[in-house]
């Protein structure tokens, strides 16, 4: 007979990983259609290519290393996708492709696959893309409005840059940049969809908002700039949270989403990279097992009753 | 080393059973740093070489003289003496790459996979089987970090050894001349040399319980 080995939680509630991976992906629409409203059909091409790869990547992988194939359980869907929308629509699809698998092959299934990636796979695979192929990485659109596959575009400094843009064309996303970080509306009711179903608690992305926020005032920044613009709030949603690479403690997740605030401003403010989101993340997802090492506390994954 | 072994057994230990690269993972700072193209890696290869044969054989031949006490610097001493030499001999003939290995030359001297053989297997056996011993493993970490510099620069060049091979409008993963990339490909290679490894193992214990 052989034993089954499963990832934990193993109190039984109705919440499979299909389940929410699926609520994670449903959360991701709004700001994927924003994504393509803003810069035509090729946005949706990226977002198809990278979900298609990442899950070719995943089937492929598992074939060969002769292990069960899952998925079906959308997680690699899902990492796909949060690539895509991670791309500057002007990108080769190439890179996308390459990006995606990547992120399943090296960052996931090689370190264990599901649940045993140290750093959150679609982050990983965005930051050795930026290092690979930093010109196509960093040449973000102005939006276009058009539904051509290949839109005229336009590169653009961002709002990071200097570019100036009101808060309310920041807020809605009429300013250039990836394609699902553009929209801060369209990304704030996938948040609340996310709230609402239970899939995250709101701590990790307010206090990481919340923290950049005070040190960018402190440090003089302009703070309502800082938030609108760039990534950070597509990567407090969907990547800060993300439940295999952050701590088990609310105490621990508490200190997680400070060390993203404080390492995006500190970042921004004195690094040659215009944009900490990224390498703020991943810093945290590597300190994640010493959080979880020193921190003490009730866990708040794997409770039976919500 | 308790069992006597053949020249050529010794010999094939170093480049395959116990590869410093791959099975006993030594000398891995040289490894990634200096991997970034194929010509860097047979360079720095063939300069570790020299120093490990040079090294054991002169600690191979001191071996009873050398107080036990003190046989770390003794061994130190000898092994910078070599390491000069290379370093000089490099800057002399061959000025590019010298050049391009820049500080890891020196860096040779603090190389774990020269000062383990003096200590593991210089020091206790005898200079012609010390000199297989370094050539042996010399050639295994130079077989071994070729291949590594060969992907490296493939990939994160588009070229192989100074070669474009790629094409013109292939665009180059530039991370994996970079130091990210050096640890990311070191970690598969190992990783495919393992089950290359395990496969080879496997294949030997079946013949050998065939036989008995």
């Amino acid at each position: 007979m052989g034993l089954h080995i499963s990832n934990a939680p193993f109190i039984y509630n109705k919440d499979t990983t299909r389940s929410l991976m699926l609520d994670v992906i449903l959360a991701l629409l709004p700001t994927t259609l924003a994504g393509i409203f803003f810069f035509g059909l090729g946005a949706l091409l990226h977002v198809l290519v990278g979900t298609a790869s990442a899950m070719l990547a995943e089937y492929a992988y598992q074939k060969l290393t002769h292990k069960p194939v899952r998925i079906r359980d959308c997680s690699a869907a899902l990492t796909g996708m949060l690539l895509a929308l991670n791309m500057p629509v002007s990108a080769p699809l190439w890179v996308t492709l390459i990006g995606s698998a990547v992120a399943i092959v090296l960052v996931k299934e090689l370190f264990g696959g599901i649940g045993d990636n140290f750093m959150n796979p679609a982050l990983t695979a965005r930051a050795i893309l930026m290092a690979s192929w930093p010109v196509a990485m960093t040449a973000y659109t102005q939006p276009v409005f058009s539904l051509g596959l290949q839109a005229d575009a336009v590169s653009s400094a961002t709002v990071l840059h200097g570019l100036s843009a009101t808060p309310l064309q920041m807020f809605l996303g009429f300013i250039p940049g990836t394609i699902g970080e553009v929209s801060k509306a369209a990304i704030l009711i996938g948040f609340l969809y996310l709230l609402l179903k239970g899939v995250i608690t709101w701590h990790i992305p307010v206090i990481y908002v919340g923290s950049y926020a005070l040190l960018a005032l402190a440090l003089g920044n302009n703070v309502l700039n800082g938030v609108l613009s760039g990534g950070m709030l597509f990567g407090a949603v969907f990547m800060a949270t993300d439940y295999v690479t952050n701590p088990m403690t609310r105490r621990g997740q508490v200190i997680f989403a400070v060390g993203c605030g404080v390492f995006t401003c500190l970042i921004r403010n004195f690094s040659s990279y215009p944009e900490g989101v990224t390498f703020a993340i991943l810093l945290m997802n590597i300190a994640t097992p010493l959080i979880d090492k020193y921190v003490k506390g009730a866990r708040v994954y794997g409770k039976g009753k919500k | 080393m308790e069992k006597k072994q053949s020249l050529s057994g010794v010999f094939m230990n170093g480049v395959i059973t116990e590869n410093p690269t791959f099975r006993l993972v030594l000398g891995t700072c040289p490894t990634i740093a200096v991997t970034t193209n194929a010509v860097n890696g047979i360079g720095m290869g063939l300069a570790a070489t020299f120093v490990l044969v040079g090294s054991n054989l002169v600690i191979s031949l001191l071996r009873n003289f050398i107080p036990d006490k003190v046989r770390i610097p003794a061994f130190v001493v000898v092994i910078c003496t070599f390491v000069t030499m290379v370093q000089m001999l490099l800057q002399a003939y061959v000025p590019v790459l010298y050049e391009s290995l820049g500080l890891f030359i020196p860096l040779i001297v603090v190389n774990c996979i020269i000062l383990a053989r003096a200590e593991a297997f210089a020091s206790k056996n005898a200079p012609l089987a010390s000199v297989m011993d370094g050539l042996g493993m010399g050639l295994g970490f130079t077989a071994a970090i070729t291949i590594i510099g060969c992907i490296r620069e493939l990939f994160g060049s588009g070229s192989l050894f100074g070669l474009n091979i790629m094409g013109a409008g292939y665009q180059p993963m530039l991370i994996l001349v970079l130091a990210p990339g050096g640890f990311i490909v070191f970690g598969m290679v190992l990783g495919i040399a393992n089950i290359i490894m395990k496969r080879a193992d496997a294949k030997k214990a079946a013949k050998e319980g065939a036989q008995a």
